[in-house]
């Protein structure tokens, strides 16, 4: 290849600025000293271009690469991971401005900078964050193409920008709307698994609510035959025995003995495909029975593999949906179910011995708590408030605000208080079904918690208090239970109803938002289409509406771009002119490229004589009225005539 | 061997025709290919797509159609960056075997819109880059080296664009019926041969050099002992002495009296006598093995002279 020209100084503060709006967006969540160097970083190099002294040798370039790798693996302990490798790569992208020496360098920056816009989307994907990325874009292509047109000015390589960008919005809203969504993740890094959010073996007020909001998935099931109703879809994870007064532990089995059912029934078959959470449980619907992969089987209906599913796991699983568990449950163990921490919790106590006076039966008392969650103003809510030392009391007889965690633990204290053996459950409920691929997706955001009480004559039952209070949690899923999000404080407390106008527009634009374009998954991309008169959607068929859509689109820029490509413009006075030559040339005596108007007068006048007096006359009325002073307005009528009257 | 390969693919893909007079660029001779750094950012945005899809990243999706069709439309761009423009051949200035013939071609850009950065390059890549206003005609010249005597064909030529981002190559291939005379390259100076009286048979008079005529300014290739160094060292600048050949007396450049020496050093040694019996104002003439040209100085004769000598023993003239 030939030597490449130096780069242009506007190509380098493009790319400065390229790099300064791809790497803003993740100020907020960089250390403070990464944002300061690369800040410097940059400031130096637009000092440099300005200045047109020579960029750093290399040795100290490599020095100080170094030292910043080396700074970020002390600062994060690490050098792998998603935060650590955004971070790198701002790092190494303003490093490479540095040594910025051939247009390659300048493509690779290029590249680089489209690439760390996509890495703030695991940050944010707001509205806002839309538009920003739309104006980082228009800078990026105005850089871009400034490598391609040499000495272009801002104005009209931003406008060139401007027109790629405005020809690509509605091309990718087809692609949008049309490209097959597959449910992530395809791989799983094994930090993210580690970072990812999972079902823990503890649980404390906040435990599940925060897990609430990760969209990630837990597992997917398949069902092999009939799916049981979304009542019945508990998918049993960690059980909780032992309390402290704020955070509900596994403890330790008193007992090995394996678990038992009686008079099960209703067995349902089904395989998970399990992402690695890098714990030991497997879930399975209550109560499993069988298990394709060897794990252990808990005397408290857990399912334990043998290592920490670090991988994806697939295993089938049958579960028998009736059931009686346990009926004759060790001592020990019912010891366990009963005990309660000393001192903590006194009006707790105190209801539950009101009940117990009353004299009903255990099931009496389990619907009396039920009935009393049903009854009493509680909430569920995603942001409970803090909760003090008591805090089943407080949640209680206070607050009344609590997601799922709450309600299964404080429920199962006042089982216990009552003197009814019980135990907190953890897991999943529900699911999402994917019709593309017939199975259901099981998310973080789907985790719950829930409680079983062991009932003399009918073993463990299963009791979810949070049914009692939001029963849309159950058979709709989170998103219907929780009432819409209000975490606009300012909004909120404001009265002027221009404000609550615009709070409602925006929370509805938000709204909007979060479910054509964030949450444009598989079952909409289905529905959506489907409502657009779609049937049988395939891949193929998506590909083929694809393919066309682009197609025409295509197509009509083409009309539309080349079209101006050939203007002649001509005065009157040369298209008159051109006309007597036109006239000439189908005689056999065009005009050379080379020939002015008087020379091929003269050379037609010599060929064919009867045809030169008229022939000089136009050339010289021309000549007179293209070159010489003479007015336009007279001479060009008379000029006219002549050429009409010219015949051959 | 790859330059050759590539060579022999070209000459076998695409059809090899001389044009003449006016070629226009339609989309029949107009080629693209994604290049290099197309197939790099496919990659990127592939890489992009996986991060999407694995970390459900719906902005991201947005993010990567948008630069994907974004860069595919491109192709369009680069498309249009040549299309339907009128080149025709301009008129090539002899050149001596050293130099640099400068090939013109005349780009007729009809269209509303400037074209941007386009390259003419030839086969061993020399190269010219420029812009073409709207409605305009420029002029773009090409130098390519005149290293032998004769004909220069200016070869086939290699019109691209990587308009507007690098994405696609856009190419034709014009090659018009242009080519260039090359004289051969002047010998170094040497005194010019004994010129004889017009009508004196045989008989030799020292003269062409005797009779001084007067200063003009240097000239590249003009002699050492010419230059009028009492002039130079009175600052008066680089000047020439000038001599005139007694009138009547005419100089014969002939082949014949030239030592025994290679061909192409006979023809480099007469070319240098043109150009300084042209420049003194001699009545010369000049005779080869395959004819004559009979004495005269003036400028037609000159290039005469030369072109006889740029063609010896080629079979054209």
């Amino acid at each position: 290849m030939k030597l490449a020209a130096p780069l242009s100084s506007q190509l380098i503060y493009g790319l400065i600025a390229c790099i300064l709006l791809v790497s803003a967006p993740h100020a907020e969540h960089l250390p403070l000293w990464v944002s300061t160097v690369c800040t410097a970083l940059l400031a130096w190099r637009a000092y440099l271009t300005w200045s047109g002294n020579t960029l750093p040798a290399r040795w100290l370039l490599l020095t100080i690469t170094v030292a910043c790798v080396l700074a970020i693996g002390l600062s994060f302990r690490t050098l792998f991971g998603r935060e650590v490798g955004v971070t790198l790569l701002i790092l190494l992208a303003t490093l490479k401005l540095l040594e910025l020496r051939a247009a390659r360098d300048a493509t690779v920056l290029i590249y680089l900078s489209c690439f760390i816009i996509i890495t703030n989307f695991f940050y944010s994907q707001s509205i806002p964050t839309a538009l920003n990325m739309m104006l980082t874009l228009l800078v990026i292509m105005a850089t871009w193409v400034s490598m391609q047109t040499g000495t272009l000015t801002l104005k009209p390589r931003l406008r060139i920008a401007m027109v790629l960008l405005l020809q690509a919005i509605p091309l990718s809203l087809i692609i949008f709307v049309l490209f097959p969504r597959v449910q992530g993740p395809l791989w799983g890094m094994p930090q993210d698994a580690y970072a990812t959010s999972g079902l823990s073996d503890t649980m404390s007020p906040g435990s599940m609510s925060k897990l609430s909001l990760s969209d990630a998935v837990a597992f997917r099931v398949s069902f092999n035959d009939k799916v049981p109703a979304r009542e019945q879809l508990y998918w049993r994870g960690p059980v909780l025995w032992d309390f402290d007064g704020t955070t509900w532990t596994r403890g330790h089995n008193a007992t090995l003995q394996r678990p038992t059912l009686a008079e099960a029934g209703m067995p349902v078959s089904y395989t998970v495909t399990l992402e690695p959470h890098n714990k030991l449980w497997l879930f399975a619907l209550d109560m499993p029975t069988r298990l394709s992969i060897p794990a252990d089987f808990a005397p408290d209906f857990q399912l334990l593999s043998k290592a920490p599913v670090n991988a994806r796991t697939r295993y089938n699983a049958v579960s028998q949906l009736a059931y009686r568990a346990n009926l004759n449950e060790s001592p020990q163990q019912i010891v366990r179910a009963l005990t309660l921490p000393q001192g903590f919790n006194p009006r707790v106590k105190k209801l539950a011995a009101e009940w117990v006076a009353r004299g009903d039966s255990d099931e009496g008392i389990v619907r009396t708590a039920l009935l009393y969650f049903n009854q009493n103003g509680f909430e569920y809510t995603l942001e409970p408030p803090l909760l003090g030392s008591n805090s089943v009391d407080d949640f209680l007889f206070t607050t009344k605000k609590g997601f799922c965690e709450h309600y299964a633990g404080s429920f199962v204290v006042l089982m216990r208080a009552a003197g009814i053996p019980a135990r907190v459950v953890t897991g999943y409920q529900g699911g999402e079904y994917n019709e593309l691929g017939d199975y259901y997706i099981l998310r973080q955001s789907d985790a719950h918690a829930w409680a079983e009480v062991w009932l003399r004559d009918r073993g463990w039952v299963r009791i979810d208090p949070t049914a009692a209070i939001a029963p849309g949690r159950i058979q709709g899923g989170l998103n219907a239970a929780l009432p819409d999000n209000t975490a606009l404080p300012f909004f909120v407390r404001t009265q002027s109803p221009f404000l609550h106008k615009l709070r409602f527009n925006l929370d509805a634009l938000t709204n909007q938002w979060n479910q054509w374009v964030l949450g444009y998954n598989t079952e909409r991309q289905f529905a959506f289409l489907t409502r657009l008169g779609m049937e049988d959607i395939t891949w193929q068929k998506l590909a083929m509406n694809m393919l066309a859509g682009v197609s025409l689109l295509v197509g009509f820029f083409t009309l539309v771009m080349l079209r101006r490509l050939v203007v002649r413009q001509y005065d009157p006075v040369q298209a008159a002119w051109l006309k007597v030559c036109r006239k000439l040339e189908k005689a056999g005596l065009p005009r050379a490229l080379h020939e002015g108007a008087m020379d091929y007068a003269a050379r037609i006048a010599a060929a064919r004589p009867e045809l030169g007096e008229g022939i000089s006359d136009i050339a010289a009325r021309y000549a007179a009225l293209r070159y010489g002073g003479d007015d336009k307005k007279t001479g060009l009528a008379a000029f006219k005539n002549a050429v009409r009257a010219f015949k051959l | 061997m790859l330059k050759r390969f590539r060579h022999l693919f070209r000459n076998w893909a695409f059809r090899r025709t001389v044009e003449t007079g006016t070629l226009v660029l339609n989309q029949r001779r107009i080629y693209i290919v994604p290049s290099r750094q197309g197939f790099g950012f496919a990659f990127v945005l592939v890489l992009m797509l996986l991060g999407d899809i694995n970390y459900n990243l719906s902005l991201g999706y947005v993010l990567t159609f948008l630069l994907a069709t974004a860069g595919g439309i491109t192709m369009l761009h680069a498309f249009r960056n040549m299309a339907q423009l009128e080149i025709h051949a301009g008129y090539v200035e002899p050149v001596f075997a050293g130099e640099q013939a400068k090939f013109v071609f005349h780009f007729n850009n009809p269209g509303r819109m400037a074209r941007h950065q386009i390259h003419l390059h030839d086969d061993d890549d020399h190269e010219t880059v420029f812009d073409l206003p709207a409605q305009r005609s420029t002029p773009i010249e090409i130098a390519i080296p005149a290293v032998q005597r004769g004909w220069l064909d200016s070869g086939r030529l290699t019109l691209y664009t990587h308009y507007p981002l690098g994405l696609f190559y856009a190419w034709t291939y014009i090659h018009f019926d242009v080519r260039c005379l090359v004289y051969p390259r002047p010998a170094a100076p040497q005194p010019l041969p004994a010129a004889s009286v017009q009508d004196g048979t045989g008989k030799m008079t020292a003269a062409g050099d005797e009779d001084f005529s007067g200063l003009r300014n240097y000239a590249a290739g003009d002699a050492m002992p010419r230059i009028a160094w009492k002039v130079l060292a009175r600052e008066q600048g680089l000047q020439v002495k000038q001599f005139t050949a007694p009138q009547g007396s005419s100089l014969w450049l002939d082949w014949a009296q030239l030592p025994n020496i290679a061909q192409e050093r006979k023809l480099e040694q007469l070319t240098r006598w043109v150009l300084d019996a042209d420049a003194q104002g001699l009545m010369y003439g000049l005779r080869l093995p395959d004819g004559e040209l009979p004495t005269q100085n003036n400028a037609a004769h000159r290039a005469e002279c030369l072109r006889r000598l740029a063609l010896f023993g080629s079979g054209r003239t």
